[in-house]
């Protein structure tokens, strides 16, 4: 009995919560009712799917089972959700749309948590059928892996405390501690920069560590591209806030193996789709969207 | 050869920091450890049990933990505040002295009992007999379990790269975002650990041919 009534009183704590951070975000979309603003849109499983002259897509066929590697730690993008265990996010949902367009459910998906630093040996060995998190189309990894997309085009910003108004852009951060992913591009433009003094660059395996320790003052600042940082400001909004001054163009890409660019056009194909029909709009309003701020969908780069 | 000479700014400077980490860090866990080991031998019952703890203790945690311990719980205590680079000399000289004190204290152990007891019918002290009769002769004897500690040190300065400090075990990150073969980068940071292995075991060497004792 006890134990119910504790599930009864954390659920009703948690919708107080959810309500609270809904509070001061725009109704955007008409026809809103209840607390849920926009609900994840549904996808529906393509039939009879081929692929001519896709290894991958071969092999996914004949297993009838698809690996996506995924961030886990990635709130709003790629996260895993600490009570059910599943993945969710903005990440998670073109994984999920991908995965539909190629014929398969999502019971079919195994979502595989791979770092950055993993990501191209995932790929290329065949751990991981495609990639979704977070993923920089740069020019050197299209010699390693190839890349549909971009799905998503974000920029380094800035993630401060929310009292702090001393950190106004990338040129007020001398003297200031700032914080990301070890070896990740943002930290890396920081010190080929020299935004800061290389003693306050601070590097964390994850981004979870980095607003860790920005909450405990340790560090000024964390930095990375701003659909990051919305989701971990989305969470704790009363302590975090983005500055909001992008100074990077990040397009984000679906890693697919480097020699198949049948699969390549494919999802391209998908992803064009879906902005055309309005379902990229959905799922960033239901996922990222929740932070307040608004996105243009992409233009996809075929090569 | 051109991931290498691509990224030489990452290998020379990240390289650099190892070995700094690694000669701080060598050199603090010797002289701790050595003390621990004193400790370990005392007539002193209060100072064997710390000593016994201390090193049953560390040698029980894995590394990883203590490096999480000081960079994650140590700064809310707000004692007093250690840069990461300290932080990780600080972790890799806990971890690696109770190691250390383990090999220094089993060379104590060859060195005959009569020598202790001739020194202390001589009228010496303990610090005395363990300063310039004892360890001198337990140190000759251990220098090649000595030197495997610090090999297992210097490696083991790796594991700094996941806590903000910018060695060489963080190349591999830096390569990927940059884009470069992450395989080849790592076979080059082999290479760079095997070369700094070779020079410690020439030490080793030369140490083992200096100090051979006829027994």
């Amino acid at each position: 009995m006890k134990i119910r009534t504790l599930a009864a009183g954390l659920l009703v704590g948690a919708l107080t919560l959810t309500a609270c951070g809904k509070e001061g975000t725009p109704a955007d979309s008409a026809g809103d009712t209840g607390a849920n603003a926009a609900a994840l849109p549904t996808y529906t499983v393509a039939q009879n799917v081929d692929v001519p002259g896709s290894a991958t897509f071969a092999k996914i066929k004949g297993a009838g089972k698809l690996t996506i590697g995924v961030k886990d730690d990635q709130p709003g993008l790629g996260s895993k959700n600490a009570t059910n265990g599943e993945f969710e996010g903005f990440d998670i949902e073109i994984a999920k749309l991908v995965a539909a367009g190629l014929g398969f459910d999502k019971s079919q998906i195994t979502f595989t948590t791979v770092d950055s630093a993993a990501r191209e040996a995932a790929i290329t060995n065949g751990n991981v059928d495609y990639y979704v998190g977070t993923y920089t189309i740069t020019d050197k990894r299209k010699t390693q892996v190839s890349f549909a997309g971009p799905y998503f085009m974000a920029g380094q910003d800035l993630l401060v405390r929310a009292d702090d108004t001393s950190i106004a852009g990338p040129e007020t951060l001398k003297g200031k501690k700032v914080c990301s992913v070890t070896g990740s591009t943002p930290i890396q433009r920081v010190r080929d920069q020299q935004l800061t003094e290389p003693e306050n660059i601070v590097e964390f395996q994850k981004y979870s560590q980095c607003v860790d320790k920005l909450l405990t003052k340790e560090v000024d600042a964390v930095t990375t591209d701003d659909a990051i940082l919305k989701g971990f400001a989305a969470q704790d909004p009363d302590n975090l806030k983005v500055v909001g001054k992008t100074f990077s163009q990040e397009p984000y890409g679906i890693g697919l193996n480097l020699n198949d660019s049948a699969l390549r056009n494919k999802v391209d194909d998908l992803l064009q789709a879906a902005i055309d029909d309005g379902t990229w709009q959905k799922i960033y309003d239901a996922t990222l969207g929740k932070s307040g701020s608004a996105a243009q969908p992409p233009a996809i780069q075929r090569y | 050869m051109d991931v290498l000479l691509d990224n030489l700014d990452l290998y020379g400077p990240f390289f650099w920091t190892t070995i700094k980490l690694f000669l701080i860090s060598a050199v603090a866990s010797l002289i701790f450890g050595t003390f621990l080991a004193g400790l370990r031998v005392s007539p002193v019952p209060v100072f064997r049990a710390v000593g016994t703890a201390y090193v049953t203790l560390l040698r029980n945690t894995p590394l990883t933990l203590v490096f999480v311990f000081l960079v994650f719980a140590y700064p809310l205590l707000e004692i007093l505040e250690l840069s990461y680079f300290v932080a990780a000399v600080v972790a890799l000289t806990l971890y690696t002295s109770a190691f250390i004190c383990e090999v220094v204290r089993s060379g104590i152990n060859t060195v005959p009992v009569g020598q202790a007891e001739a020194a202390r019918a001589l009228g010496l002290g303990f610090g005395q007999i363990l300063g310039q009769i004892v360890l001198p002769q337990a140190i000759r004897s251990v220098v090649p379990p000595l030197m495997s500690m610090l090999i297992a040190l210097l490696k083991n300065t790796t594991i700094a790269a996941g806590f903000s400090v910018a060695e060489a075990g963080a190349i591999r990150q830096y390569l990927s975002e940059r884009g470069d073969n992450q395989l080849i980068g790592l076979l080059w940071v082999a290479l760079g650990f095997i070369i700094l292995v070779a020079v410690l075991s020439l030490i080793q060497r030369s140490l083992e041919k200096r100090w051979s004792v006829a027994r």
